[in-house]
């Protein structure tokens, strides 16, 4: 794998490939020593154009697991502020010697440009890309499901039948989209639950269902309930009225987590709005899934990494 | 040049049955011995071998895998390689005499990745070695303990084990070459 | 300089021998010699008028690193045009008769092009007051078109006194139709394709709402009103809509708004980055066919160059716009000549005869006739190349076109008798100064 972009780069069987290896990363944590040798020497770049310290934090951790040396650049009160471009930053920071580059940025596609640029070599992972795409998200997500389902017989299933029911602001997630175009691949039936102000243009050329209803979509007893983080700015906007009327109408509250099936996961991608889009006692219930997400979150970093640091560097000759 | 059969299934056999022997002798006894396979086909020797140890004293063939590829030195030289899973017993390694089995040993540094993938396992009393095949070439000073066939070649040929199990029969071929 | 051309085809399909001296149209016929004169055998040949941007941005004053009058003008005759105007986004902003004065005379001095200034409908672009228009008018650029392109006059009010007082000065306003608050933040065309790419929208009726409005002001001004760059195919319905009721109102489309569509988006790549964006393929196609039929009037090109850190970016932090000049011909020849949609009557009129009588430029009315100004050229429809830098003649190299087969080659363009093109390639500045 030279980058991962985009997880629609990805066919059904190569995203079980990612699902399995993270399983052996998930195993390696349970060692005597936690940790592997395998990417000792090789420099991972974590370039943050945007803040995420969770994300940042996570591909950090995965990188270390695996013996990776890991230098990080931020752009809070670096020269991005200063107006430096993302090519004179990544062709800095590569000029340092890095072997891979993990990009969080406020704008969508900019993994993609970086990776089709040239302005560097190495592998580009894409960390979040603006409102685009969060891949290893989605393949968090779904490890997330699949070990839910079928705990340790989990190595080499898809996600055949699962029904997944996203909640939220679908138009401005990049989980959403991951999620969405993964989970599908997998085999997942996904439904979507928003305003009508938060779903895009197009949606109904997703292979997905959509309806505004949470209530029923509850009644439905999903495998998984994701619950997508509200920015209150969005308010503002105008994308919905009010804060409270967001929770009654689209929030996980107590009264409707009593009626979920206790067989539904509850997923949430963080940082959490308790009391918004997910109350306290949801959050905090065995059904949560919320930290054992950022646990697996390592293990997909870890197996990504190893996917596009090893293999040949160089291309064979023609 | 066509490959041409060095061992034939009751070589193959009848070393495995040796081996088996072999290391009950060397660990006096059946206990406290455990058996891990290097995948691919070295998991499959481990399991044919343990077979005969529990004929041989059962409740001595203690079997595993033990994958590799994290640990190995040549990553960015070769293709990306999946990791197969590490099965080790429940109780773990610690004080047991691990015997890591492979098929064929060539320049050592496969067994130079798991010797070290075997320290982050935990600490067994001792490590031995069995290969079905000892081809020469050494590149570390690592030596087998238990060699069903030293087989002498030319570092551009090519040794071929088959196992019924994924390749529908049992054979040692070798291949390549000029002579 | 006397030039005579031997066997170019014209418009109307006809072949012949043309002499071009003192700047005009000398003799016409068959049989002709000219003593001395410059020799063009134009066999195989399609004559064309001298073709006319209405939509231009040339970015001097204010802008040099992009463009200045000079390439702007070389990129203009490397595509075959002999006349452009140039949009009013300088800075300081061509919203004064001293701008627009200053512009029009760099435009005379350097003598490949006629360089028609666009007046600001408000001062500054602001959209806040009206700018000198009546003075803009009457200076020795004689602005006939204004117009804030690159913003819409979003005011109501303020676009039904800017067409009124327009009127009094024989001018029109050219409209930029984008509604503000629809399109903020908008990146690219608001449908399949955005929603899967996560980026802002920008949806058809942010245009199409605006030509609604602005072409019931049009009927009850009576002035005259054109629309810059259409781009949908609602837009068209508004326009035939608009002109079947008698509305002075005309419309023109850019060459990639007929090529290109809105699928480019999904490579990120900013060089098809532009506004209006690039729409589904059902646009493309409407936009097409209102051109045969008239319901659109002219081609324009909303030549934009950018410099190379403006597309060298992520998308939404990159610049809208593309260079356009030098392929405008050719991708109209793919785009609807190929498709036998129009002929080369149709593509002397939609890039030279209207765009002329909109600007209010004379010197196009009767082109080929003897005693008519010598703005021509000739154009090889059976050519065909990858479209590279080595084709544009401006500063700006973000073309959407790079690396894509383009028909058609401008072989020689002359302007006023001057051969500003010659063999495909743009002459100095010294060769077109002696004329």
């Amino acid at each position: 794998m030279k980058h991962l972009l985009s997880v629609r780069d990805l066919d059904r069987d190569s995203a079980i490939t990612i699902l399995d290896l993270a399983e052996d990363m998930a195993q390696v944590a349970t060692r005597a020593v936690p940790k592997l040798p395998t990417l000792r020497g090789r420099t991972v770049a974590n370039l943050f154009f945007e803040d995420s310290t969770r994300t940042r934090l996570s591909f950090e951790s995965a990188a270390k697991k695996l013996s990776a040396d890991v230098i990080t650049f931020s752009a809070k009160g670096s020269s991005v502020s200063k107006g430096e471009s993302l090519k004179d930053t990544t062709q800095t920071i590569a000029a340092m010697g890095i072997d891979a580059v993990v990009l969080r940025h406020s704008a969508s596609g900019a993994a993609r440009v970086l990776a089709d640029s040239g302005w560097i070599d190495a592998p580009v992972i894409n960390a979040g890309d603006g409102t685009h795409e969060h891949p290893t998200q989605g393949l968090l997500d779904a490890f997330t499901i699949r070990q839910g389902l079928h705990g340790a017989a989990s190595r080499g299933r898809d996600l055949d039948g699962v029904r997944v029911t996203i909640v939220g602001d679908i138009l401005h997630s990049r989980v959403a989209r991951s999620n969405v175009w993964l989970l599908t691949t997998l085999g997942a039936s996904v439904h979507l639950v928003a305003p009508g102000t938060l779903l895009p243009t197009g949606v109904e050329n997703w292979p997905v269902t959509v309806s505004s209803d949470l209530d029923a979509a509850i009644a439905d007893s999903p495998d998984a309930l994701m619950m997508l983080r509200i920015q209150s700015e969005r308010m503002r906007d105008a994308f919905f009225p009010h804060d409270l009327e967001y929770a009654r109408q689209w929030g996980l509250h107590d009264e409707r987590f009593a009626r979920l099936s206790p067989d539904t996961m509850i997923l949430h991608p963080g940082p959490m709005n308790r009391g918004l889009e997910i109350s306290a006692r949801a959050a905090d219930s065995p059904r949560s899934m919320v930290l054992k997400q950022v646990t697996n979150g390592v293990s997909i970093r870890m197996a990504v990494l190893y996917l596009v640091l090893s293999g040949a560097t160089t291309e064979a000759p023609v | 040049m066509p490959a041409r059969t060095v061992l034939q299934q009751a070589d193959i056999q009848r070393a495995l049955t040796r081996i088996a022997h072999e290391i009950l002798e060397s660990n006096r006894g059946g206990s406290g011995l455990i058996l891990l396979g290097i995948p691919t086909r070295g998991v499959l020797l481990a399991d044919r071998i343990g077979a005969i140890l529990d004929g041989l004293e059962p409740g001595s063939g203690v079997t595993g895998a033990l994958d590799v590829t994290m640990y190995r030195d040549d990553l960015a030289h070769q293709p990306t390689r999946t990791p197969s899973p590490t099965r080790v017993p429940d109780v773990g390694i610690d004080g047991a005499t691990v015997v890591l089995v492979d098929d064929v040993l060539f320049s050592g540094r496969t067994i130079r990745a798991a010797l070290d993938a075997l320290n982050d396992l935990g600490r067994p009393r001792a490590v031995r070695l069995a290969v079905l095949v000892d081809r020469g070439h050494r590149e570390l000073p690592i030596r087998a303990d238990f060699v069903g066939k030293n087989l002498p070649t030319a570092s551009d040929e090519r040794i071929n084990v088959k196992l019924s199990e994924i390749d529908g029969e049992d054979a040692v071929e070798i291949a390549g070459g000029d002579a | 300089m006397t030039i005579l051309i031997r066997g170019a085809r014209l418009p109307d399909g006809t072949t012949t021998e043309l002499v071009i001296d003192h700047g005009v149209v000398a003799e016409r016929g068959t049989g002709l010699s000219a003593a001395g004169a410059m020799v063009i055998d134009a066999e195989g040949l399609q004559a064309l008028p001298g073709l006319v941007d209405l939509h231009t941005h040339l970015r001097e004053p204010g802008f040099e690193q992009s463009e200045t009058v000079l390439t702007g003008s070389r990129a203009a005759a490397a595509g075959g045009f002999t006349a452009v105007h140039a949009m009013a986004n300088t800075s300081p902003v061509q919203d004064t008769a001293g701008v627009v004065e200053q512009v029009a005379s760099l435009g005379d001095h350097h003598g490949y092009v006629t360089v028609r200034p666009v007046g600001a409908v408000t001062r500054g672009l602001a959209g806040e007051q009206l700018s000198e228009i009546g003075a803009m008018a009457q200076s020795r650029a004689g602005v006939r078109v204004f117009s804030d392109d690159g913003k819409c006059v979003h005011d109501a009010l303020l676009m039904r006194r800017a067409l009124e007082y327009v009127r009094s000065f024989n001018g029109v306003v050219a409209q930029h139709a984008q509604e503000p608050r629809l399109t903020e933040g908008a990146q690219m065309n608001e449908g399949v394709v955005s929603a899967e790419l996560g980026l802002a929208g920008w949806p058809a009726v942010a245009e199409e709402a605006i030509i609604a409005r602005d072409v019931l002001l049009a009927q009850t001004t009576g002035a005259r009103l054109h629309i810059c760059h259409l781009s949908t195919a609602g837009s068209v319905e508004v326009i035939r809509w608009a002109k079947s009721r008698g509305i002075a109102v005309t419309a023109e489309v850019t060459p990639h708004h007929l090529l290109l569509t809105d699928e480019l988006a999904r490579s990120y790549d900013a060089r098809y980055k532009v506004n209006p964006p690039l729409r589904r393929d059902e646009d493309v196609h409407a936009l097409r066919e209102a051109l045969a039929d008239g319901t659109i009037d002219i081609v324009a090109t909303d030549h934009a160059p950018h410099p190379i850190e403006s597309k060298e970016c992520a998308w939404q932090e990159a610049s809208f716009g593309m260079v356009g000049l030098e392929s405008a011909l050719n991708v109209v020849q793919q785009s609807v000549v190929d498709t036998g949609q129009l002929g080369w009557s149709d593509i002397a009129r939609v890039l030279s005869r209207t765009p002329a009588e909109i600007g209010r430029l004379s010197g196009y009315e009767r082109p080929f006739d003897v005693g008519s100004p010598a703005h021509l050229t000739l154009y090889d429809p059976a050519a065909s190349s990858i479209f590279s830098v080595d084709h544009l003649a401006g500063k700006g190299a973000n073309s959407p076109y790079l690396g894509r087969e383009l028909p058609g080659r401008v072989v020689a363009t002359i302007y006023g008798g001057v051969p500003t093109v010659l063999d495909g390639s743009v002459r100095s500045a010294e060769e077109v100064a002696r004329g």
